[in-house]
């Protein structure tokens, strides 16, 4: 098979670049665009660490070709972060002592803010539900759950 | 000087909230892993792998894995300078009895035996899959008792399956004499302890950067918990003086003690240094699970003395640390195991034999607590069961032996800022647990 020309969006800016097949769109992020927030902890969609947003939902980037999402509007944390201080979700994270290894936070803030964009007053049963495709190995859910519901207030 | 300050707002840190340096980082995406540098024209390296759990290699052929496209090189024990290291060696403990690369025999089952390193990571999955062994299988060990029979296959080049500690085999702390508390006791309690291994399963895998400098030094990224270990014993592996390397560390996805062990920096620097070119060699996830060094599985023994009212007059402990293969941390955790026995109680007569033993596992090593906490499960259970066997409220049992200042320890230390006795009646309090007036008025600080 031959390689693809990409064209998608990513936080607002366009891109274009070969991909061969089956290059997926946390390998495209990182190692193509140099976009490094997005994680690759397991590689296998188990532990969201890679968790990014394609046309507003919140999906596992290890497990997305990057050809099958062409033309699509793509973000990542580096979209998230305002040209001055942080977004309020991420200023929650650190109000609330959410990061400790910092490995999960990208993935984490991403689930979070697909969640908030779709459900902006979530219950702590919401909110459990919209992570629980994220591994916190640190074991910090608690606070992480405490600066998701704090914003959704 | 002014004397510090007691007054409220006299301190800018204790009893504030304050912000983690990393955090800001952290939450915008920008703090730098090792995989996060991407250097131009790196080469990724896999490893061919022992598919056996204890065998002689009769052959290895690299071939195939050469002609794979993309393939650049491909690394055995004869590429490895010294090729024989074990991690503690600079704080002289053990001797080099490990293998960066398998040499005439593989002692488990994930043991690394030939590194191929190529243009792309798939070439080099496809490299490493290339590469053909032929095995002669030897009969595996896989139970600690087993291992250290009289009869048993010796695993390790000083002929024995367990850790000699100066001369010994076996950690021992020996307080008076068990045997006689056994026959003053009114009751005696023997109960066995098993755990299994503990994987740490850090969500950034075990991995590193090696990439060659102008000056001709080697600079190592890396997610090791352990820089100093990590740059000492990769310098002793590749012969070199430890100013040749630098090792860019600390910030860390999640170690638990899963990074302290040196297993992917060495092999990266020969690669490396034998190409001129930036190195990555980091753990797919199958390989975190299944290679990295989990927590040793250990099996505990433990026989009390007990008295009617409570009182434990002899404590034998005997505990088994699976080291796995090969050394790593383990000979350390077995000697922190001893000290922790017989746990927080004064024992007139104590006698533990704790063992760092070698099997056909995967070696274990370091996570959180090592060598202490499988004791604890097994001590806190132990006290259980003979609460419920002399009817007693377990917190009782654990007051009346708890040990108090001035008390001989079983390491013939006198125990000094002891406070169980006080941490056992606060807890109470907060759950709502009646203790009598008689444990109520018990004092870490009034001796026996």
């Amino acid at each position: 098979m031959p390689s693809s020309v990409i064209e998608i969006t990513v936080n607002g800016s366009e891109e274009e670049f070969i991909a061969k097949p089956g290059t997926t769109l946390l390998s495209a992020l990182r190692d193509t665009l140099g976009l490094t927030a997005a994680k690759r902890g397991c590689g296998v969609g188990t532990c969201g660490t890679c968790t990014c947003h394609v046309d507003g939902e919140a999906v596992m980037s290890c497990l997305v070709p990057v050809e099958t999402i062409n033309g699509s509007d793509v973000k990542t944390l580096e979209g998230t972060t305002p040209p001055e201080g942080l977004s309020p979700l991420q200023q929650s994270f650190l109000d609330n002592f959410a990061t400790q290894c910092g490995f999960c936070t990208p993935g984490m803030i991403m689930a979070a803010e697909a969640l908030l964009a779709q459900n902006p007053s979530p219950t702590r049963e919401d909110v459990v539900t919209a992570i629980s495709g994220n591994v916190c190995r640190c074991t910090g859910y608690e606070s992480i759950i405490e600066a998701i519901l704090a914003v959704g207030k | 000087m002014s004397a510090p300050t007691t007054e409220a707002g006299g301190f800018d840190v204790v009893g504030k909230p304050v912000q983690r340096l990393d955090a800001m980082g952290h939450v915008t995406g920008r703090t730098q892993y090792f995989e996060d540098y991407n250097p131009a024209g790196m080469l990724h390296l896999k490893m061919h792998r022992s598919e056996r759990h204890h065998a002689n290699l009769v052959e290895v052929d690299t071939s195939e894995a050469e002609k794979v496209k993309g393939v650049v090189k491909v690394l055995t024990y004869k590429d490895v300078p010294k090729n024989w290291y074990t991690i503690l060696t600079l704080i002289n403990v053990g001797y080099p009895e490990e293998v960066v690369l398998a040499e005439k025999k593989v002692l488990w089952m994930g043991e690394p035996i030939v590194a191929v390193v190529a243009t792309s990571e798939r070439a080099a999955l496809e490299g490493a899959a290339a590469v053909k062994v032929t095995y002669e299988d030897l009969e595996p060990i896989f139970d600690v008792e087993e291992a250290i029979k009289p009869d048993a296959f010796p695993l390790k080049p000083h002929g024995t399956n367990y850790f000699e500690y100066e001369g010994h085999h076996c950690r021992r702390v020996r307080l008076g004499d068990v045997e006689q508390g056994f026959a003053e006791a009114d009751h005696i309690f023997e109960f066995k302890y098993q755990s299994r291994p503990i994987e740490q399963a850090p969500t950034e895998t075990t991995g590193c950067i090696v990439e060659p400098q102008h000056n001709g030094r080697l600079k190592i990224y890396s997610d090791t918990q352990a820089c100093f270990f990590t740059l000492d014993n990769t310098a002793l592996i590749l012969d070199v003086p430890f100013g040749k390397l630098q090792v860019v560390g600390g910030t860390v996805g999640g170690g638990f003690g899963g990074k302290v062990d040196v297993t992917v920096e060495p092999i990266s620097c020969i690669a490396a240094m034998q190409t001129g070119k930036p190195v990555k060699y980091v753990y797919d996830r199958y390989e975190e699970m299944q290679i990295s060094s989990p927590r040793a599985a250990e099996r505990i023994y433990i026989k009390d003395g007990v008295m009617n009212d409570g009182r434990i007059i002899a404590r034998q402990c005997t505990l088994y640390a699976d080291a796995g293969a090969y050394s790593r941390h383990s000979p350390y955790a077995a000697t922190k195991a001893a000290a922790h026995m017989p746990g927080p109680y004064t024992i007139p007569n104590v006698h533990i034999d704790s063992w760092c033993v070698y099997t056909n596992r995967t070696p274990s090593s370091a996570m959180r607590g090592f060598g202490v906490t499988i004791g604890d499960f097994a001590l806190e259970t132990q006290m259980d069961r003979i609460a419920r066997e002399l009817d007693m409220d377990p917190l009782a049992l654990r007051l009346i032996n708890a040990y108090r200042d001035g008390d001989m320890k079983a390491h013939h230390k006198v125990a000094e800022g002891t406070a169980l006795i006080e941490v056992i009646q606060k807890a109470a309090d907060l759950v709502g647990h009646e203790l009598p007036g008689e444990l109520r008025a018990l004092s870490s600080r009034e001796g026996r």
